[in-house]
């Protein structure tokens, strides 16, 4: 089954509706057409394609809920799938957390997708790897890496009314390469809605570079540093922040965000004025779905404003209970950065570390967000402005509202992927001081 | 490297979960395959023919939060073809489609073997014929009334709320792999795989402070049936709080971590420095499971995760040189496809390969890796040692560790006379933080429960407590291991390896054991 256009959809969903019989029904169909390739030790190692549709019916009478799935669309089974979704909801435990579907909503036109993307073909994807490959055995360095893209398309449509369709494309792309030695390692990483902009030659050669100048490590001291975190470890970093503005887990007291007394930081300042973070489904460097899952409008949303809380993400239920404006969460995140280059920020540095990518990041305490993980693939000791040498990898424990504290530079927005998550983002490079490094790794 | 999010599948109708399909059609569908492959020029071709079931009842506090059922059925075909893999999944099981998707896997091998530096080596693989291997299950989870779980968790939620706890929740996540495998060397093989993991997450607050502290189940995940729920006095072990062998009481569990979790707002922060620890087995496995079991990974030493879960620290000239010391003489390391109860045992892996048990560390001394049937020649090995596997129909299988465990000490040994022996340490128990860099050197990891030991005694309950070691640093420093009457498995469903990303379900066993010397820093940190 081929991507569904917005009138092919529509007049499946209506199809679909058509045969409920329950108080409340709504469908969800999405399907995605994507492919990969993976390449190690200077050649392909996997590479695959895959298609998937898959209908999501979910009925309820009252508060009972039932969901059914089926990737089959002919009249039969989808009357099929809505009688079991049915079944399924009378046999269900009552939920007192169900809240009511939405009626018709406003959207955005979303900006996500892009036919040059669509149009990927195998060959594509192995001449793009091909560059990657020249430029990595060119320099005696031994690549490995993954492009992988993906066109999909969602929809929903309720028995209250509403109808939501987007359509997106997306290909991320990493590389690390090594010395033949093993004795140095750099990476890179890019994602874009567009593959045109993709350019696998050039995120080789920086990672070429850092591998060679990250050869022969010094130890230093472990302890606190200035820091200049490059996008892709900044992201790393802040994702966890965003994954944890949930306004329940903070009202009930079990999140970074709650205080004595059983209130939230919410309206607070947590970090340094300068931080300025949001989600904007219609920025065209970074474009995401202008819906969510349930329904609802995803809009431009500040969640951090010079250093306070702004908002937090709600489910319809806590929402309904707080009588407050359900916000969703977002799909993607931006902050805000200033005018200098990665160089720049270099430049200004007295003594500090040059940080490429952090790495296995896990919380440690959900109470202060600390957070530990390493450095890899390329960390450098600045002096007087300088890259002075490599160093070898360090552990770190530190939370990102401590970080965001100790703010000294933001350089210039680039769109990253996280290596974490998969989750694209917009940050800049920041410099921060008295990062905590705890121990050291002989990790290359 | 274990991801913090599950996995879920698509939704389905319960009954339809205690369905299965006719082993001739698969064979029939899998030889479509093979055939359509071979046509186009393919010089080897498997194909995996799965359905994949989950089941997930979560419940917090007084209410059933969801109750989903998943499938998954679809077909993945690989081939070779001059000389490079090539792969392509349909969920479209009809033959046309079959056909097309092998096609599609030969013309993306030929299109690939342009960038190859040299052509796939496979061991050799005998056919087996039709197989077929059963998990030894007692109690298939899937056919346990949804009434039945639904009361064993809303009373475990009571129990943990009486005892103390502000909020739980609690589940029951089961699974069921059918598998079917045929390959072009003449194996058909169809197996019926079980895992069954009921866990709950704690949290206490102190409204006044603000401060919250956290305590999880102390159960496995395991490759059981229901009957891991079916508790029973021999399968208990009694330390400062019971610990669960074999057989898991969730209910009597869930009431002492409420307590727990209470304790813990007013426990001792560590003061940081050199401990001797002693580690429960439902601690250490993810210990030996980072450290031990990815290293030994011959994929990861080879550079094929390098630019994902990374590389490994056992270079090849360390296991050619017969003598690196990866620990002491204490320590033992052993991996098995086999063990019945864990995650990881099948009977043939997913490339057609029966499962077996061999020796990683002898005796301190790196003695083997991890193969699948393309890696067996770079170690000198003429058949693979089975640790192929591929997480869904649509993944490319490929190798995933197999379970890797510690062995028990030889000699008659408590958890008691281990504590007896320690002047200053801490005493472990359960997973928590953990953390490890792309070569698995330097680890972090923190746990569930912690008790400080003083001149051989248990002086009460710490927090805020992670030790950092470097792998060979700490098993060098194992100074000793409980007997085998103390050997438990703990484990993951979500072991994360490859891109793009696949989860494995693998098992660790140990028996209690104590490390001297590891440094271990405090994790209280102020905000504002």
């Amino acid at each position: 089954m081929p991507i569904l256009s917005k009138n092919e959809t529509q007049a499946l969903l209506k199809k679909v509706l058509a045969y409920s019989k329950a108080d409340e029904c709504e469908v969800n169909l999405s399907g995605t057409d994507g492919g990969n390739i993976r390449y190690a030790r200077n050649s392909v190692s996997t590479s695959g394609g895959i298609s998937q549709v898959s209908l999501i019916v979910s009925s309820a009478f009252g508060k009972k809920l039932g969901i059914a799935t089926i990737n089959e669309f002919d009249d039969t089974s989808l009357e099929k799938v809505v009688r079991r979704s049915e079944e399924l909801a009378q046999l269900a435990p009552e939920n007192p957390e169900y809240v009511s579907i939405l009626g018709p909503q406003i959207y955005a036109e979303p900006i996500t997708f892009v036919p040059a993307t669509a149009a990927i073909t195998p060959k594509l994807r192995a001449d793009a790897v091909a560059q990657s490959l020249k430029v990595a055995k060119d320099n005696k360095g031994v690549a490995a890496g993954f492009l992988e893209d993906s066109t999909g398309f969602s929809a929903m449509m309720n028995s209250k009314g509403l109808f939501a369709y987007n359509a997106s494309t997306n290909v991320n792309f990493s590389i690390t390469v090594r010395t033949e030695d093993s004795l140095g390692s750099g990476y890179a990483t890019r994602g874009y809605n567009d593959v045109t902009k993709l350019d696998t030659k050039t995120a080789t050669q920086i990672a070429t570079e850092k591998a060679i100048k990250s050869a022969t490590a010094k130890a230093i001291e472990p302890g606190k540093y200035t820091v200049i975190l490059e996008p892709a470890a900044v992201a790393v970093m802040l994702e966890n922040l965003f994954f944890n503005l949930d306004a329940r887990q903070a009202d009930e007291g079990r999140s970074f965000l709650s205080k004595p007394g059983g209130t939230t930081r919410l309206g607070e300042k947590l970090v340094d004025e300068r931080v300025n973070i949001y989600s904007d489904p219609l920025n065209p460097e970074l474009p995401t779905s202008t819906w969510n899952n349930d329904g609802r409008p995803q809009e431009k949303i500040s969640w951090i404003e010079k250093g306070v809380i702004k908002n937090l993400t709600y489910s319809r239920y806590w929402a309904q209970k707080k009588a407050v404006k359900a916000i969703p969460s977002p799909d993607g995140a931006i902050m805000e950065g200033g005018t200098k280059s990665l160089d720049e920020l270099i430049k200004s540095t007295k003594k500090g570390i040059l940080v490429t990518r952090l790495w296995y990041i896990r919380t440690v305490d959900p109470q202060t967000l600390l957070l530990t993980g390493l450095t890899r693939d390329g960390t450098f000791y600045i002096e007087n402005g300088e890259i002075k040498f490599p160093i070898k990898n360090f552990r770190f424990n530190e939370s990102p509202v401590i970080m965001l504290n100790n703010l000294e530079e933001l350089g210039k927005v680039e769109r990253t992927v996280s290596v974490e998550s998969n989750v694209n983002y917009l940050i800049p490079p920041l410099k921060i001081r008295d990062f905590t490094f705890s121990s050291l790794s002989d990790a290359v | 490297m274990l991801p913090r999010i599950p996995v879920m599948g698509r939704p389905i109708d319960p009954q339809r979960a205690l369905e299965t399909i006719d082993v001739s059609l698969k064979k029939q569908l899998a030889d479509v395959a093979l055939n359509a492959a071979r046509g186009k020029g393919a010089s080897y071709s498997d194909v995996r023919i799965g359905r994949y079931l989950n089941q997930f009842v979560v419940t917090r506090e007084e209410k059933v939060e969801n109750i989903v059922n998943t499938e998954s059925y679809g077909m993945g075909v690989r081939v070779i073809a001059n000389g490079s893999w090539g792969f392509a999944a349909t969920d479209k099981m009809d033959k046309d489609s079959i056909a097309k998707a092998a096609e599609l896997a030969v013309a993306i091998a030929k299109e690939n073997s342009r960038l190859l530096t040299e052509p796939v080596q496979l061991a050799p693989q005998t056919g087996y014929g039709e197989v077929s291997w059963k998990a030894p299950i007692e109690k298939n989870g899937f056919e346990v009334p949804m009434k039945e779980k639904v009361d064993l968790l809303l009373g475990v939620n009571d129990a943990a709320m009486k005892s103390g706890a502000n909020y739980i929740t609690s589940l029951l996540f089961m699974v069921n792999e059918q598998k079917y495998f045929a390959s072009t060397d003449g194996s058909y093989i169809d197996q019926d795989i079980h895992r069954m993991w009921p866990t709950f997450f704690i949290t206490k607050i102190d409204a006044a402070t603000g401060k919250f502290e956290t305590r999880n189940g102390l159960s496995a995940p395991m490759g059981m049936g229901y009957e891991y729920l079916y508790a029973r006095p021999e399968d208990k072990v009694q330390s400062v709080t019971t610990l669960y062998r074999g057989r898991y009481d969730m209910l009597e569990d869930a009431k002492a971590a409420g307590a727990q979790a209470t304790e813990k707002l007013t426990a001792k922060s560590v003061e940081p420095g050199k401990y001797d620890l002693i580690l429960d087995p439902s601690h250490l496995w993810l210990t030996i499971h980072e450290s031990t079991g990815h290293s030994t990974e011959l994929d990861r030493v080879l550079g094929y995760e390098a630019n994902f879960a990374g590389t490994s620290f056992l270079t090849l000239d360390k296991w050619q040189s017969k003598k690196f010391n990866f620990g002491n003489k204490l320590v033992n390391i052993v991996a098995d496809k086999t063990q019945v109860g864990s995650l990881g045992a099948v009977g043939y892996d997913d490339e057609g390969v029966q499962c077996g048990k061999w020796d990683l560390i002898k005796e301190g001394i790196l003695t083997n890796y991890q193969v699948t049937r393309d890696q067996a020649h770079i170690i000198g090995l003429n058949a693979s040692q089975g640790c192929c596997y591929a997480d869904k129909w649509s993944s490319v299988q490929f190798q995933r560790m197999p379970n890797v465990s510690l062995q028990p000490g030889k000699d008659k040994k408590s958890v008691d006379d281990l504590i007896k022996g320690v002047e200053k340490g801490i005493y472990i128990i359960g997973d928590g933080s953990f953390s490890i860099d792309q070569q698995r050197y330097n680890f972090q990891f923190g746990g569930q429960l912690f008790y400080e030991i003083k001149n051989g005694k248990i002086a009460g309950m710490l927090k805020d407590v992670a030790y950092q070691s470097n792998t060979q640093e700490f098993w060098n420093s194992c100074a000793g291991i409980a007997d085998e009457s103390d050997y438990r498995l703990g484990g993951s469903f979500f072991d994360g390896k490859g891109q793009p990303e696949q989860v494995s379900a693998v098992s660790h066993g140990s028996a209690t054991s104590r490390f001297n010397g590891v440094n271990v820093i405090n994790t209280a940190r102020k905000l504002g």
